[in-house]
């Protein structure tokens, strides 16, 4: 073997490796897309699905936000709906009450500015953009306090904007409500 | 050939000044943030900060690198003199008077909106249209590459491009196209606001065009990187490329997957359905093959100096390197960084993980150790490659340099991982404070007390930096033989056509771009009923 056949063999072997970690590469890039696709059908944690709007200008005149509105309320297919709004610097209600083992969906959207919120512990994390309702749905499976600051700057008073959600026992949350038609932390 | 070496000087010097000032703010807002430091008495103060430190570390930064290193690769290249040197400077002018114009509302506390604008928040409108002044500045570089090496073409007819200049023409036709999202955003919707000819504007769409510039700009940072990565580390170090067509495929998928995948940013915004959110989703897993392309034709073009110098063995290659090099110390650093900021990232471009830290914490700590360390660091392994060519005096201190990078890298690390980490326990971003006496948050503080240290190694490095560039300011002048670029072990006596040019590739990201924006932009647009009443701040009603 003279030294060019060596220097041709070597580049063979160069070009060969290349190609192998080529394949790999776009292996991995399916695998990653395909588990995402799978997980998404599969799976309940997904971003928002659809688009649906609401003028925060009007938001305390008309519509599902109304103050009277707002907190959790019981569906007549025994889920529970939240409302809340975020406007600069607070959550309304500050304190949201849910129950346990329960489907619970989260709509929410903001008076003013981007917000977010956060439910620290668990996967509710959503931006709050004014114009636009949020929606997600979730299911606690245990009791406990959780702060639910908002994630997104939205002015100076951000680092103040810090709400709670409380989660109590399922039967205390039905007691609860056969005696109100909207509940939060403070009735 | 450097004929413009005062040109290229200016720009990595006013690059540099800046970021050193953009620094000391980001250690500051970390002190101030942490159990080190009692509640400032007005937030507004910390905000206005972190608008000052993201503009400067996102928008003139990285820009300025790119245009002076890009002049830089298309005279020692192309080995003609830059065509258009005036425009140039006029550029680097409009670069200058943008940032200068920006940062005085934002030093007075009139525009402390962040660098991603948010709006319906509205600032004075001298920020936005000092942003909009740079970023023309900056596409001025754009057109002059273009035209210089179009110029090249014409006198060297069917020569393969010098891959370092491959590369930057195709950073910079990425920043031209990506940054016009950001640009609809100000010049349509918020300078109208900021003016007071509009008095509304929809957030929504607002939140998808600058998600158009969000993401590939970041591409745009990595480019430098990567052409030091690929031309400048296997020359250092005694080793060669190990294939010139992988990595113009790498530089032409960066072009192509860039652009169509800004939206994993909105995956938790109300204003974008699933479909198009799911598009994104898949198409951001693509962007990673380029890196991966990187990586493994990187580490065998490392191998490669390793065995010529005498390697032996599975692994005995690595320990023959020149570690005491700073650019091999550098793409070291760089590698690790961009290994744990890439691992994060696909968490955060995933469908589903993407709600457990969006907007938390974690975030800020993904772009810091990915910008600030993986990309960043290799601008100072470029400065300090460059420097001796530009100033024509010889590197005064190579300990100094690698106790220089030692730090960066360190801090970096210190910085970023316990941010991670208070993300995941869901730490939101961008808070002036936080009430560490609360039962919730106290398992927090520790973490957070050791990210503001990692900020003040951070510092440290910068000094350094500063000192090893100034140090060989008063060295003897010498002679240098040509800067020059690393070459491939086979170089290419001819390369297809398709990557010895742009135009299949400028039409797929053009393409891509309108079918996954297109039609979401569209029906944004259209709608009526969701603009909303601008919010201003800095004390204007």
């Amino acid at each position: 073997m003279t030294s060019q056949d060596l220097h041709d063999e070597g580049e063979r072997v160069a070009a060969r490796i290349e190609r192998r970690w080529l394949i790999l590469s776009i292996a991995i890039v399916v695998a990653l897309a395909a588990i995402a696709a799978f997980a998404g059908i599969h799976q309940a944690t997904m971003p928002q699905t659809r688009v649906e709007t609401a003028d925060p200008s009007r938001l305390h005149l008309a519509g599902e936000f109304v103050e009277s509105n707002l907190g959790s309320a019981i569906e007549p297919d025994g889920s529970v709906t939240v409302r809340a709004i975020g406007q600069q610097y607070s959550f309304t209600p500050a304190c949201l009450l849910v129950p346990t083992d329960t489907l619970v969906t989260f709509r929410a959207t903001s008076a003013d500015v981007v917000h977010g919120l956060i439910v620290e512990g668990t996967n509710i994390n959503t931006m709050l953009v004014p114009g636009y309702v949020s929606a997600l749905t979730v299911r606690f499976e245990r009791p406990g306090d959780h702060l639910m600051p908002c994630q997104e700057f939205c002015g100076v008073g951000h680092e103040g904007m810090w709400a709670k959600v409380k989660v109590i026992d399922r039967a205390d949350f039905l007691a609860r409500a056969a005696e109100r038609r909207r509940l939060t932390c403070v009735d | 050939m450097l004929t413009s070496k005062r040109l290229i000087l200016a720009h990595f010097w006013l690059a540099f000044a800046l970021f050193g000032l953009a620094l000391l703010l980001g250690a500051w807002q970390m002190l101030i943030r942490s159990p080190l430091h009692a509640w400032i008495s007005d937030p507004e103060w910390y905000y206005r900060s972190v608008t000052a430190h993201g503009t400067v570390m996102a928008y003139v930064f990285p820009t300025l690198v790119a245009m002076g290193f890009g002049y830089a690769i298309s005279e020692t290249t192309l080995e003609q003199p830059l065509i258009g040197r005036r425009w140039a400077w006029a550029g680097f002018a409009l670069v200058l008077v943008g940032a200068v114009m920006a940062m005085i509302p934002v030093s007075l506390g009139l525009a402390s909106v962040l660098y991603t604008f948010y709006p319906p928040l509205i600032g004075n409108p001298f920020y936005y249209i000092g942003v909009v002044l740079a970023v023309i500045g900056s596409w001025i570089w754009v057109a002059l590459m273009s035209i210089n090496l179009r110029a090249w073409k014409r006198a060297n007819p069917g020569k393969p491009v010098p891959l370092p200049m491959f590369a930057n023409v195709a950073g910079s036709y990425l920043w031209a196209w990506t940054a016009i999202g950001a640009a609809l955003e100000l010049l349509f919707q918020i300078i109208p606001v900021a003016l007071g000819l509009k008095s509304t504007i929809d957030a929504g769409l607002a939140r998808v065009l600058f998600s158009w510039t969000l993401h590939a700009i970041v591409y745009f940072w990595l480019f430098p990187t990567y052409i030091a990565y690929y031309t400048i580390v296997p020359r250092a170090i005694g080793g060669k490329i190990y294939s010139d067509a992988m990595a113009r495929i790498a530089f032409v998928l960066f072009l192509v997957v860039a652009m169509p995948i800004g939206m994993h940013h909105t995956f938790a915004d109300p204003q974008v359905g699933a479909g198009f959110k799911f598009i994104h989703s898949a198409f951001t897993a693509l962007v990673a093959l380029p890196t991966f392309l990187t990586v493994f034709t990187i580490c065998a073009s490392v191998e490669i100096a390793g065995r010529l110098r005498g390697g032996r063995g599975f692994f005995g290659w690595i320990a023959a390197l020149p570690w005491r090099n700073p650019i091999m110390l550098a793409a070291a650093f760089s590698f690790v960084m961009l290994g744990f900021g890439g691992a994060g990232g696909l968490i955060n471009m995933s469908y589903q993980l993407d709600t457990t830290i969006h907007n938390t914490q974690w975030i800020t700590g993904h772009f810091h150790l990915i910008f600030g360390g993986a990309i960043v660091i290799m601008y100072f392994a470029i400065a300090y490659d460059l420097w001796p060519h530009l100033t024509g005096r010889p590197l005064a201190s190579l300990g100094l340099m690698r106790a220089q990078l030692w730090l960066w890298f360190i801090g970096m690390m210190v910085t970023t991982f316990p941010w991670h980490w208070v993300g995941i326990l869901g730490m939101p971003r961008r808070m002036a404070f936080f009430d560490y006496t609360s039962p919730a948050l106290a398992p927090e503080a520790i973490y957070v007390t050791l990210s503001a240290a990692g900020g003040v190694i951070l510092v440290l490095s910068g000094i350094l930096f500063f000192a090893v560039l100034l140090r060989r300011q008063t060295a003897p002048r010498v002679e240098f033989e040509a800067y020059r670029f690393a070459v491939a072990v086979h170089p290419p006596a001819a390369v297809p056509a398709a990557l010895n040019g742009y135009g299949l590739w400028l039409a797929l990201m053009i393409g891509l771009t309108v079918s996954n924006y297109g039609f979401p932009i569209a029906q944004l647009a259209l709608r009526a009923d969701t603009s909303v009443p601008a919010v201003f701040v800095g004390g204007r009603e």
